[in-house]
C-alpha cells in the first residue's frame, strides 16, 4: 500500500499540488485522473521520487520515501517497476536485452536464467518472436508491452504507469489495461495509473482518484464515478454525449435493490 | 547575472561529476559499456582523423617550405617545422577541437535523446546512477583511446608531408625524412599526449553534461549539442594556453 499525505508541490512561484491526501492499494488497479496540466503527472512523479515535494509524506508500506537516504531509496526503487508514458526502452538494445537490462543490474542470475527469465515475461504479455528485434522495428503497441514486460521483470512490488494508452488504438488500448489489471491481480501488486482514458476509467478502475487543479477532489471507483455528484469529475468524465448516454443508461437501469443472490 | 550563472552552471557540473565518478553498480556491466564505447567513440573516430591529418600535414609541408625558402634556412628545416607543429599542437589541440565536434554532439545528442524519450528517468527509476551509468564509460573509454588517436594523427600527419616530398618537386624526401629525425625533443611527444588526455576528459564530460539536463525535445537536443560543441572548444583553448605554460616552461 502507498500513501500520500498532504503533499504540496511548486514550481518557481506556481503551485501544481495543493496538500494532496490518497491512498492506493495493494492488489488494486489505482487509477489518478485528471485533465491535463491538472497536476497528476507531477503526483506520480513525486511518489516514484523523480520530483521532491515541499512538503508532505510518501509512506510505502509504511516507508517514508522523502525521509530515506540515497542508499534507502535505491533499495526502494528495486521493488519498482514503471511504464512510462512513452514507452522509454533503450533504443540499443533489443526487445530482449530491454527485458534483460533490470536482471543484469540487480540480480545474480546466470545468462541463460536472465533469457528464461526474459522470456517468461514476454510471454506474460503476449509477445512472442520479436526477441530480436530493436525497439524502433515493432509497434507502439508492442512497445508498451515490452515495457510492460521490463517493469515485471524484477517481480516488483509497486507498478507505476503513466498514460499506458497514450498513442495507442482502442483495442490496443483494451488488451493493454486488461493485461495490467490481470498482472496487478494475479501478482498482488501495488498498480498505480495515471490516466486521462475514460475507457480505462470505467473498465479497470479499483481505486480512483481524481485530481483537479492541484486538489484532490474525489475518491472511489468505477460503479461509484455514475453517481457522483462532483460536478467538475462529471465534466471531465463524461466530457462527450456517448460518455453521458452511457451514464443515463447505466443509472436508468440500475436495479433499485440488489438481486436475490446477492442479498443478505 | 552572466558570473553568477556561469558559477552556477560550474557548480551543477560539479555535482554532476560527483554523481559520474562513483564506483560503478555492476563493474561486468561497466566494462562491457566502456569496450562499447571505445568501439564507437574512439575506432570510429580513426578514419576521419586519418582523412583529416594527411591533407593538413600536406598543408603544413607545403607552407613551411614557402615561408621559410630562404638561402640561410637548410631544406631539412621543413621536415622538422612539419613535426613540430603537428607535435606541439596540430595532434591534440586542433585534433581536439575536430573531435569536439564529432564525438561531442554524439554523445550530447544521445544522452540528450535519452532524455527527452523519458530513458534517463528510467534508468533512475530501477536504482540505477544514470550519471554513473551512461556517462562514466564515455569519459573512461575516450581518455583511454584518445593517445590512440593522436598517434595515428601524427604518424598520418608526417605522412602527409612525407606525400608532398614524394610527388612534388618543393622539398627533397631524403631532407624531408632528415629534418622530421633533427633536434628531435621526446618531451613534445609527451606533451601532447597529456594534454590530449586532458582534452579527452573535457570533451566527454562537457558534451554528457549538457545533454543530461536537456529539457524540452528534439530543438532542445539540438540546442544542447551545440552549447556543447561550442563550450567544449573554448575549454579545450582555454586548457591549451594553461598546459602549454605548465608544460613548456
Amino acid at each position: 500500500m502507498i500513501e500520500v499525505k498532504n503533499v504540496t508541490k511548486s514550481f518557481d512561484d506556481k503551485t501544481i499540488l495543493y496538500n494532496v491526501d490518497a491512498t492506493f492499494y495493494t492488489g488494486k488497479t489505482n487509477l489518478i485522473i485528471g485533465q491535463s496540466g491538472s497536476g497528476k503527472t507531477v503526483l506520480m512523479k513525486s511518489i516514484v521520487g523523480l520530483i521532491r515535494p515541499e512538503e508532505g509524506e510518501i509512506l510505502y508500506d509504511g516507508r517514508n520515501l522523502l525521509a530515506m537516504n540515497q542508499e534507502q531509496v535505491k533499495k526502494l526503487r528495486e521493488e519498482i517497476g514503471m511504464l512510462f508514458q512513452g514507452s522509454a526502452l533503450f533504443d540499443s538494445e533489443t526487445v530482449l536485452g530491454n527485458v534483460m537490462f533490470p536482471l543484469m543490474m540487480f540480480t545474480k542470475m546466470s545468462p541463460a536464467e536472465m533469457k528464461d527469465r526474459a522470456q517468461f515475461c514476454l510471454e506474460r504479455v503476449n509477445l512472442k518472436g520479436a526477441d530480436n528485434k530493436f525497439p524502433s522495428e515493432i509497434s507502439g503497441g508492442m512497445q508498451k508491452r515490452v515495457a510492460i514486460a521490463r517493469a515485471i521483470a524484477l517481480n516488483p512490488k509497486y507498478l507505476f504507469c503513466d498514460e499506458p494508452n497514450s498513442g495507442l488504438d482502442p483495442k490496443t488500448s483494451i488488451l493493454i489495461d486488461e493485461l495490467l489489471s490481470d498482472i496487478t491481480h494475479e501478482y498482488n501488486i501495488t498498480t498505480i495509473i495515471n490516466t486521462h482514458d475514460m475507457n480505462s476509467v470505467l473498465g479497470i478502475g479499483e481505486n480512483i482518484i481524481f485530481i483537479n487543479k492541484g486538489h484532490r477532489e474525489w475518491i472511489g471507483d468505477k460503479e461509484e464515478i455514475y453517481k457522483t455528484s462532483n460536478e467538475a469529475l462529471n465534466q471531465f468524465v463524461f466530457a462527450t454525449d456517448l460518455f453521458q448516454q452511457v451514464k443515463r443508461y447505466i443509472i436508468s437501469h440500475a436495479s433499485p435493490t440488489p438481486p436475490p443472490s446477492t442479498q443478505k | 547575472m552572466i558570473i553568477t550563472n556561469s558559477l552556477a552552471t560550474f557548480g551543477k557540473y560539479c555535482l554532476f561529476m560527483q554523481r559520474v565518478f562513483t564506483i560503478p553498480d555492476k563493474w561486468k556491466v561497466f566494462f562491457n559499456r566502456t569496450i562499447f564505447e571505445i568501439n564507437k567513440l574512439g575506432v570510429d573516430s580513426i578514419p576521419l582523423v586519418m582523412v583529416i591529418s594527411i591533407f593538413i600535414g600536406a598543408v603544413i609541408a607545403i607552407q613551411m617550405q614557402l615561408n621559410i625558402s630562404s638561402p640561410l634556412i637548410p631544406a631539412y628545416s621543413v621536415g622538422l617545422a612539419t613535426r613540430d607543429i603537428v607535435l606541439l599542437e596540430f595532434s591534440n589541440s586542433i585534433l581536439c577541437l575536430i573531435l569536439a565536434g564529432k564525438v561531442g554532439s554524439n554523445i550530447a545528442s544521445e544522452i540528450g535523446t535519452m532524455r527527452v524519450t523519458e530513458q534517463i528517468d528510467a534508468l533512475e527509476i530501477m536504482g540505477v546512477n544514470s550519471c554513473n551509468f551512461l556517462v562514466l564509460p564515455k569519459v573512461v573509454a575516450f581518455i583511454f583511446f584518445m593517445p590512440v588517436l593522436v598517434s595515428f594523427c601524427i604518424a598520418t600527419s608526417l605522412v602527409g608531408g612525407f606525400l608532398v616530398a614524394v610527388f612534388t618537386d618543393i622539398i627533397t624526401v631524403s631532407r624531408y625524412v632528415y629534418g622530421l629525425q633533427a633536434l628531435f625533443q621526446e618531451w613534445y611527444v609527451w606533451y601532447g599526449l597529456i594534454k590530449s588526455l586532458f582534452f579527452a576528459y573535457v570533451i566527454a564530460s562537457v558534451s554528457a553534461f549538457f545533454g543530461y539536463y536537456v529539457k524540452g525535445g528534439a530543438l532542445e537536443v539540438g540546442k544542447a549539442s551545440t552549447n556543447a560543441v561550442v563550450s567544449s572548444s573554448i575549454l579545450i583553448l582555454l586548457l591549451d594556453v594553461v598546459l602549454t605554460k605548465l608544460l613548456l616552461q
